[in-house]
């Protein structure tokens, strides 16, 4: 295990965060109550999943410059960790929002272009496993990465805030980014969350490239 | 450097977004006893308990990751020093 320092400050910021979030006072608001919690651990599920899906893009575009296969490797295994914290958010996405706006699926702007841009990156999975060579499934899937990556931007952040009615804060016609990230107490715990979840998720992913490596020693 | 200074400006902007939500939080809702918490759960300390499962959880889901991750660690020393070898 060699550079393990990032390993500790993520398991660090994370028993922080899961005592913090639970424990530490937060604004008693109607309806939310102690639902508001969620934002600790929901909400970074989406900032840690755009956070791997931006640096699964990246190498993906590395690959294309330069052909190396390891670049595909960390490309495909940033999207993979990023898929897993989208579908995380999405289920906790619907969790809360039976116990606040009355049911899990309510059709909200934010949560139908969320759904529709984890559907893009599912395919993006299905479309490689569908290649045989291994350069033309790299070519092509950093390809369609790079717009399955245009796509999500506007899904996730403009196309919501360009409707009438959002049931998300800082959606529907409101340029607010999030109304309760604003707040410093909870932002004491919400940043640090973000940066410990988006480690975890490298730290998977770190993991799968390895394996990935060993394989194409053996194979050779 | 240059691309990291950008980087840097692009994150400063993310708070220009943030100024102007709908609902700020101010310290009245800190104090506002008319909303319904788990406050009896608190007083009764049994919230802890919560936590410590919580925790237990965590910790167990960590603890398999840094074994698995020390298996990979062992497995690839085999193969590359092997590889060196053959």
């Amino acid at each position: 295990m060699k550079k393990r320092w990032w390993k500790i400050l993520c398991v660090v910021l994370l028993v922080y965060v899961i005592l913090g979030a639970l424990l530490f006072e937060v604004p008693r608001l109607a309806i939310l109550n102690e639902t508001i919690r969620n934002l600790h651990f929901h909400v970074t599920m989406w900032f840690g999943m755009i956070i791997l899906l931006t640096v699964s893009v990246v190498y993906a575009i590395k690959y294309l410059r330069s052909n190396k296969i390891e670049h595909d490797h960390y490309s495909v295994e940033f999207a993979n960790a990023g898929v897993l914290f989208g579908i995380l958010g999405i289920t906790t996405g619907a969790i809360w929002a039976n116990f606040t706006w009355g049911e899990p699926w309510s059709g909200d702007p934010k949560q139908n272009s969320s759904a529709i841009a984890l559907l893009i990156y599912l395919a993006y999975l299905v479309l490689r496993n569908s290649l045989e060579d291994q350069q033309q499934k790299a070519r092509v899937s950093a390809i369609y990465n790079v717009f399955a990556f245009a796509a999500l931007i506007p899904l996730l952040f403009i196309l919501p805030r360009m409707t009438d009615s959002s049931l998300h804060p800082g959606n529907g016609g409101n340029p607010g980014f999030n109304a309760y990230d604003l707040d410093s107490r909870l932002r004491m715990i919400f940043y640090p969350a973000i940066i410990g979840w988006a480690l975890l998720g490298t730290w998977l992913v770190s993991l799968r490239v390895r394996i990935r490596k060993i394989k194409t020693a053996l194979e050779d | 450097m240059k691309k990291y200074l950008i980087i840097f400006l692009l994150f400063l902007s993310l708070s220009a977004f943030a100024q102007d939500g709908a609902y700020s939080i101010t310290d009245k809702d800190y104090g506002n006893t008319s909303v319904e918490m788990a406050d009896s759960m608190r007083s009764n300390g049994k919230i802890y308990v919560v936590v410590a499962v919580v925790m237990t959880v965590f910790i167990g889901l960590i603890g398999y990751t840094i074994v698995v991750d020390r298996k990979i660690s062992k497995i690839e020393r085999e193969v590359f020093t092997e590889k060196v070898n053959s």
